[in-house]
């Protein structure tokens, strides 16, 4: 069985799988928009001064998410 | 499950003819199809990608070192003060010797355009509109103007080019969280710097029409580069004698700090109140950091920024300086309009720890807020027509020697500066972007009771406590 | 049916028999507004797009002889998502119809621009991309093979760095080439999986031919199953409310 955890969680520099999405509505588009559909890699890969935002790469782009939005995107560690 | 309601939903959903349908095209059905959209078009992608994109060992980037230092979770906040009190300070130093060239400059024009006019035998109220109404205010405007929007201008820009701007926001997203908006409205702020009419439209940015709106009302505490040289004069007078540019620096810094939690107080204000509502969605890209390009920038934001700025400026102080001179120069009982006005305004100005001469310049000074303190000295000196002040020094004898200002009254008049209503044409901006009225005058009843507010307690405080 | 030239008045383009169309869109932070400045200099205007507080720039070029009408699209991920860009976007390619559609893209993450650049040749075929931001790619060690890219999207590829001037003058070339009919491409079709694929055929052949001629009728399909209501409003807003009627007959789509 494969841990699974929101992407929220994901340590500081290690990469993880898309497994789902659990947003809804425009939340969700925006998501998959940005290329978060299933199986995509994802890396962690650093935390804003405070903590919150995270920034993600993600297709080779460096994208910033809040806790909430990041919480909503389920992923495996690799 | 989920796969299953996906199935019946393409099959049923709008496919078939009206009389077949099920109707039951339940909301679920266009996430599921959307999700297969963008995972088939992000495959493709991925596929094209991989056969026409080849990748060598990533060179030791410099970008993601610096990045780490610039968002730091010990150094990220402290450079950006850094940052932006290096800014001002190299404005404040660079600004003064050119400013002083120019004013000399500019005046000697003034001399020639006087001569001219005898020359050419116009009337003595023409030669008074034109010379020391219209040409003095101007001229006043772009040399006092000019070199420290040039100076600020291109080193905002340098950290733009740098892609140094989204980490600003990326950094302080979660103070704009709790006061209920988000990290792009530093974006705004930044541009605000310039000039808040482009601050209010930089705030398009902004998805979320809440916060946007709040966003749009609260870019005014940012003191744009029409008042910058109000801010850097007075606490050049006021602060530097003492300890020279680096405390006026710090003074300017520490005000324009005060204007920051101040916006952050308001936006919290405001999502508590009339626009009330839980942050939105923060989505932010971190463009990669690029080695700025010097050369570029100061043409891009000499001609894009600096100039437009400068233009608009000029063409709002060429009236006001016809005005005000008719103003200064229209006596009623023996006394000016302009100091009859002063008069009527000065109990409320003394109350604010100013006077009427300073409120009334305000007021005026409402088409564009490089000319505030123009008109000011104007009143003071009552002969209807800007003097050539050369040196601070002379503003210094007229402020204190003249007209018995204090720290408080400059402490004041550049707490007033930072808040109150917006120009002219960051109202008509706030107008046209909202398309309603009511978010104009909001716009400038918002800043003006902050400013007021501030004022009174700030000076009944000082005053109670005898610390003057 | 409106004419071309009255749809492309309700975008502020002035109608200009002598002129082509080009339209400029891309993801933001691709350089996208300097390839804008490099493609037209100073003969530009700004202005909103109508009803939108969304910046419009529009300016013109002159090729080979020939005038050019360039509109800077704002910069959007995706065509998808309803963002007030988005819809600007997305409404000029389908209603003003341009002859040419430059897609800008960034070399240094070309996979996650290709979204739009796929998204943009489901709606017109006149397509070029133009891979920008080579110089910072090449520092970056990251390589593109321009033409391996050409052969599988099925459109011309350029290869631009804005910023020092490189490439402006071969896409100039490029877009010439393509109004002009020199260069027809065939952009490679996305393959959907096969439940959404049935369901398309279906649902394209109940579209009216009028219909059919205006759209891509695939992609029209496809935001008739994604059930995109700002599409299908729009729809009704740039056309003649007899072929809105009969989509809306034939779909049972009820606008808000």
């Amino acid at each position: 069985m494969e841990k699974i955890l929101p992407l929220s969680e994901l340590p500081t520099g290690q990469w993880g799988r898309v497994i789902s999405l659990n947003a809804r509505g425009m939340i969700r588009y925006r998501l998959l928009d940005l290329g978060l559909v299933p199986d995509t890699t994802v890396q962690a890969v650093r935390r804003g001064p405070l903590g919150d935002p995270i920034v993600y790469r993600i297709r080779g782009a460096l994208i910033a998410l809040r806790r909430e939005e990041a919480g909503q995107v389920l992923v495996t560690p690799l | 499950m989920n796969q299953r309601n996906g199935v019946s939903c393409v099959s049923g959903l709008n496919t078939a003819p009206p009389e077949a349908s099920t109707g039951a095209a339940g909301e679920n059905c266009p996430l599921e199809i959307r999700d297969r959209i963008v995972r088939t078009i992000y495959r493709e992608a991925e596929a094209i990608a991989a056969r026409a994109v080849r990748r060598d060992r990533p060179c030791g980037s410099w970008e993601n070192k610096v990045d780490d230092l610039l968002t730091s979770r010990l150094l990220g906040f402290p450079l950006m003060f850094l940052l932006l009190g290096a800014a001002f300070w190299v404005t404040l130093v660079g600004a003064n010797y050119p400013s002083q060239l120019l004013a000399k400059a500019l005046f000697w024009g003034e001399g020639r355009l006087a001569e001219l006019l005898t020359w050419l035998g116009a009337p003595s109220w023409l030669h008074g509109l034109l010379v020391t109404g219209v040409y003095r205010t101007v001229a006043w405007v772009v040399a006092v103007m000019l070199p420290p929007m040039a100076i600020f201008f291109t080193v905002f820009a340098l950290l733009e080019d740098l892609g140094y701007l989204p980490r600003v926001a990326f950094n302080i997203d979660p103070l704009f969280k709790m006061a209920g908006t988000q990290g792009k409205q530093a974006l705004t702020m930044s541009m605000g710097f310039g000039c808040n009419a482009a601050g209010v439209m930089a705030c398009r940015i902004i998805e979320s029409p809440r916060e946007r709106l709040i966003a749009m009302l609260t870019n005014v505490f940012v003191p744009c580069n029409g008042r910058f040289p109000t801010l850097i004069a007075l606490a050049s007078i006021f602060a530097g004698p003492a300890a020279g540019p680096f405390a006026a620096t710090l003074t300017v810094a520490g005000l324009v700090l005060v204007g920051m939690l101040i916006t952050l107080l308001a936006s919290w204000l405001l999502s508590r109140t009339i626009l009330r509502g839980e942050p939105a969605t923060f989505i932010l890209e971190l463009p990669p950091l690029r080695p700025p390009q010097p050369v570029r920038v100061l043409v891009r934001s000499l001609l894009d920024r600096t100039l437009f700025v400068l233009a608009r400026a000029v063409t709002v102080a060429a009236p006001a300086g016809a005005l005000i001179w008719l103003l200064a120069g229209t006596s009623l009982e023996g006394q000016s309009l302009l100091a009859r006005g002063a008069g009527l305004l000065d109990p409320l100005g003394r109350a604010m720890g100013m006077d009427g001469f300073i409120l009334l310049a305000f007021i005026l000074g409402l088409p564009a807020n490089e000319i505030v303190l123009p008109i000011l000295l104007m009143g003071y000196l009552s002969t209807g027509t800007l003097v050539e002040v050369e040196s601070l020094a002379a503003l210094q004898n007229i402020l204190v020697g003249e007209h018995g200002w204090t720290w408080l009254t400059a402490l004041c008049t550049m707490l007033f500066s930072l808040l109150h209503f917006p120009c002219g044409t960051t109202l008509l901006v706030i107008h046209r972007e909202t398309g309603g009225i009511k978010w104009a005058v909001l716009g400038a009843l918002i800043p003006l009771a902050a400013g007021c507010l501030t004022c009174l307690a700030v000076a009944q405080g000082v005053r109670a406590l005898g610390l003057l | 049916m409106p004419q071309a030239t009255d749809l492309r008045k309700m975008f502020n383009i002035q109608p200009d028999p002598e002129a082509a169309l080009v339209a400029l869109a891309g993801n933001p932070n691709t350089g996208k507004s300097t390839i804008f400045n490099a493609l037209t200099g100073l003969r530009q205007h700004t202005g909103n797009w109508p009803g939108k507080t969304v910046l419009q720039a529009r300016g013109t070029f002159i090729f080979r002889g020939h005038k050019y009408i360039l509109v800077d699209l704002p910069g959007t991920y995706s065509l998808l998502a309803n963002s007030a860009e988005e819809i600007v976007a997305r409404n000029f390619l389908c209603f003003a119809r341009p002859d040419a559609t430059v897609v800008v893209a960034d070399a240094t993450c070309l996979e996650r621009n290709l979204n739009l650049v796929l998204q943009v040749m489901e709606i017109t075929s006149r397509v070029i991309v133009c891979v920008n931001l080579m110089d910072e790619a090449r520092r970056k060690n990251i390589f593109i093979d321009t033409e391996c890219l050409a052969r599988e999207l099925g459109v011309p590829v350029v290869a631009t760095a804005a910023r020092s001037g490189q490439g402006v003058a071969e896409l100039k070339a490029g877009i010439d080439d393509l109004v002009r009919g020199r260069i027809v491409p065939t952009p490679r079709r996305l393959v959907y999986d096969p439940e959404i694929e049935d369901a398309l055929t279906r649902v394209e052949q109940q579209i009216p031919g009028e219909i059919k001629e205006l759209f891509n009728a695939r992609w029209l399909a496809m935001r008739i199953l994604d059930n995109d209501r700002s599409t299908l409003d729009n729809i009704r807003q740039y056309l003649e409310p007899a072929e809105w009627g009969v989509l809306r007959e034939r779909f049972k789509y009820c606008p808000t």
